[in-house]
């Protein structure tokens, strides 16, 4: 039983990592006042992007190096459609999905082929903090990227709150004609807002191809963008409870997961469905204090 | 020296001449008031030194300087602050947050930093502020300060409030008053943008009055007074009005007593409106855009209760019905937008059942023929130029306004509310629309008429209310109101 909760531990950090990058990149882009719907194709680019370019180059690094610029890009072009040309934030955000998606999928044909084996990579190695200790050594057994995932929290916490780029964030996202009238650039910084959160979408992707698959697959993203967005507003746009979201998200996870090899006589598609009805859940208990940064979804022009 | 000085500024927007020659100066450690009614061009003058608007001509000097300003940021950085009616404040931020935004330098935040700089601010400039707060829980008053302390902190030394009295209430008003005038004491000069006598008379050190663009004259305080300055603001020479009682009239059937409505702020936006209508008589409401005749026809339609106060209809009270309700009892509305009180995508026929439609429906459905029969009767009763099965939204304004005013008409109502009855019409449609109103007087029907055209309520009402920051100043019988006369209580110069 012991051995079980520690497994399961150490699985819930590792699903939690792309979820808090990506969701981490969310909150840059809703705190500006920009509902990213992009995040899933962004995600699938950054997952294709890293794992193509780790194999072409040998280097993992270079692989999610890769994610976090074809996010950026994505991202900057998401700004290009919903900051400078007013688009309806819906519009674009499913466009980005749809065309970084395809775009994915047709790279990756030219790559590598139609080859009926599945291309693959040797993906990254968890790293153990404690070596010595049994539980502490399996549950911080883990890649690197699952470290830094964590240590972004406090350092987005640190961003949004504590640095005068992150005030004019939060004033973006609220009031952009007030931050306008400040004196500051409200199309620079939401540009640059999404640019920054297209990068860590990026690299929450890139996590699935080079570090837990080391491949590259059509369902390798599956829908975590959209749970992301559902993360996102339970975290009420706070980098702290963004941790709390996507470990719970992940410890539903990571136990269906198990849960469907104890032999419970029960169809897996439930097993499977568990971590999205707990998602609803604790977002209708959640969403209903929620306070929406108030210009999310308006475009912002000047008199 | 002037802390600022304006020369020969002109500025139109299209055919309109908003500030035609204007001269204007400020001197320092003064306040200096603006007055004029809405549109006389006190906003666009304060605009073009702020560096809202280009000026299409004319010089601007800063402590003596020739300027050139361009924009908000270039106005700040010359020293000019400006306070408006609508706050450029982010809510979920600090008081602290929000005076330094756009204004820090380097990367990191200290929160402590700059809640000991604006604390610091806040007692220089006597301006009470709690750094710590969100600006979310404050009220009116109080973000209102957060702006001037945000202007301040920005080393401004010339402050324009555009009519900073417009979202207080009275206690807010006072505090404001003393804070600006310690502040000249210690040598912040400010312009004082209103349209209100009283307090211009109370505050300023000079006034100068806009008419229609042109400056009608710069006086000192202490060499005018209210009826002088209101003289000047109208243009013409004004009398004295008799005033009727709210409720001297022959036969009331229809009774405002007292109704209070507060606002989003604890402003009251109706403030203790008294009223009475009797059978056969037009009471018109007149007032400036903004002073509460939308709420007051929000209250008395039943869009809206009062939050004290009650509506008689022939001694019923009627204040809590909902507007179906009304309907039954008797009350006829036209809505202020035609829009709102139809379904552009329905035909002709169904916006004239849409009020009533339990009156046409049998048995669970609705009775399409009838719907049709009545609405080919009225349409030829008010010679509507539609068919009934046209979609509503394909009929011109005037042609739609007659489906909104035959709806409420062909109830036969005791009371007809008329709210903006003319707007956006052509010259056929209104002498329609005004002659009908006064059929219907005629008929016998009560009639509150709410329009911002006072010429159409000069011309049609018995008596006429005006309604000034959601108080009625006054009731004046038609016979004896002129233009100015109602001006004059409109700009609110004459309390009583």
């Amino acid at each position: 039983m012991g051995d079980f909760i520690i497994d399961i531990i150490a699985a819930t950090l590792r699903v939690a990592t792309p979820l808090i990058f990506a969701t981490l990149g969310e909150l840059f882009c809703e705190r500006a006042g920009i509902l990213n719907l992009g995040i899933e194709g962004t995600m699938f680019f950054g997952a294709f992007s890293g794992f193509a370019a780790a194999s072409l180059s040998g280097s993992l690094w270079v692989g999610v190096l890769t994610a976090l610029v074809g996010g950026m890009l994505s991202g900057w072009l998401m700004s290009l459609f919903s900051v400078r040309l007013g688009v309806n934030q819906h519009v674009s955000g499913l466009g980005i999905t749809l065309l970084m998606t395809a775009l994915s999928l047709f790279g990756f044909r030219v790559i590598f082929g139609e080859s009926r084996v599945l291309p693959s990579i040797t993906p990254f190695k968890q790293l153990s903090i404690f070596p010595n200790s049994p539980v502490l050594g399996e549950i911080f057994s883990q890649y690197a990227l699952t470290y830094i995932a964590i240590a972004l929290i406090p350092i987005v916490w640190w961003v949004v709150y504590r640095t005068n780029f992150g005030l004019n964030l939060r004033s973006v996202g609220d009031n952009p004609e007030a931050t306008d009238a400040a004196g500051i650039n409200v199309y620079n910084l939401r540009t640059i807002a999404l640019v920054i959160g297209g990068a860590l979408m990026g690299v929450g992707g890139a996590f699935l191809s080079v570090a837990q698959l080391g491949s590259f697959t059509f369902g390798i993203v599956a829908g975590r963008g959209w749970v992301c967005i559902a993360l996102i507003i339970f975290a009420n746009w706070h980098p702290i409870k963004v941790l709390w979201g996507a470990l719970l998200f992940g410890s539903v996870q990571a136990l269906q997961s198990r849960l469907q090899l104890t032999g419970i006589k029960l169809p897996y598609e439930l097993f499977l469905a568990l971590p999205y009805i707990v998602t609803i859940i604790a977002l209708t208990l959640a969403g209903r204090n929620a306070s929406y940064p108030a210009a999310l979804l308006k475009p912002y022009k000047r008199e | 020296m002037l802390a600022v000085e304006m020369k020969h500024i002109y500025k139109s927007f299209g055919p309109v001449k908003a500030n035609h020659d204007v001269n204007f100066d400020l001197e320092q450690g003064e306040i200096h008031a603006l007055l004029g009614e809405n549109g006389a061009g006190k906003t666009t003058l304060m605009r073009i030194l702020y560096g809202l608007y280009k000026a299409d001509m004319g010089e601007i000097f800063i402590n003596g300087e020739k300027v050139a300003i361009h924009s908000p940021k270039e106005a700040i950085a010359a020293g000019v602050g400006m306070v408006t009616q609508h706050f450029t404040l982010v809510p979920p931020l600090t008081v602290a947050e929000n005076v330094v935004l756009g204004y820090t330098n380097g990367v990191v935040l200290s929160q402590r930093e700059i809640e000991k700089n604006v604390a610091a601010a806040s007692e220089k400039f006597g301006i009470l502020v709690n750094p710590s707060a969100l600006v979310k829980d404050l009220s009116v008053g109080e973000r209102q300060r957060v702006e001037i302390l945000k202007a301040l902190y920005r080393n401004a030394r010339i402050l324009i409030m555009d009519e900073p009295t417009a979202v207080l209430v009275p206690q807010e008003v006072d505090v404001l008053f003393e804070s600006l005038l310690r502040l000249v004491k210690s040598g912040l000069s400010v312009i004082f943008i209103s349209h209100k006598l009283i307090e211009v008379m109370a505050v300023s050190d000079r006034i100068t009055v806009l008419r229609d663009g042109k400056v009608a004259n710069t006086v000192k305080k202490s060499e005018t007074n209210q009826v002088e300055l209101a003289k000047m603001m109208v243009g013409r020479e004004t009398f004295g009005v008799r005033l009727l009682d709210a409720c001297e009239t022959s036969e009331p059937i229809y009774e405002l007593s007292g109704v209070t409505l507060d606002g989003k702020h604890g402003k009251k936006v109706l403030d203790d409106v008294s009223f009475c209508v009797s059978r056969g008589e037009i009471l018109g409401i007149a007032g400036v855009s903004g002073n509460g005749q939308g709420e007051l026809t929000e209250v008395i339609t039943g869009l809206v209760t009062p939050t004290k106060g009650s509506i008689k209809i022939e001694g019923r009270d009627i204040t809590h019905l909902a507007p179906g309700q009304l309907s039954d009892a008797g009350i006829g509305r036209t809505p202020q937008d035609r829009h709102e009180g139809t379904i552009g995508d329905l035909s002709v026929a169904e916006n004239l059942a849409l009020e009533h439609i339990k009156d046409y429906t049998q048995k669970g459905l609705l009775d399409r023929k009838k719907i049709r029969d009545d609405a080919t009767t009225i349409i030829k009763e008010f010679q509507i130029k539609a068919s009934p099965g046209d979609q509503l939204r394909k009929l011109s304004g005037g042609n739609m306004q007659k489906v909104v005013l035959a709806r409420a008409l062909s109830r036969k109502p005791k009371v007809l509310i008329a709210s903006q009855p003319t707007r956006g019409l052509d010259v056929g449609a209104t002498e329609y629309v005004r002659n009908r109103l006064l059929e219907e007087r005629a008929r016998g029907t009560a009639i509150v008429l709410l329009s911002e055209d006072l010429d159409e309520v000069l011309a049609l009402s018995d008596r006429i209310a005006v309604i000034y920051e959601g108080r009625i100043m006054g009731v004046v019988p038609s016979a004896e109101a002129t233009p100015e006369k109602i001006g004059l209580l409109m700009a609110g110069a004459v309390q009583h």
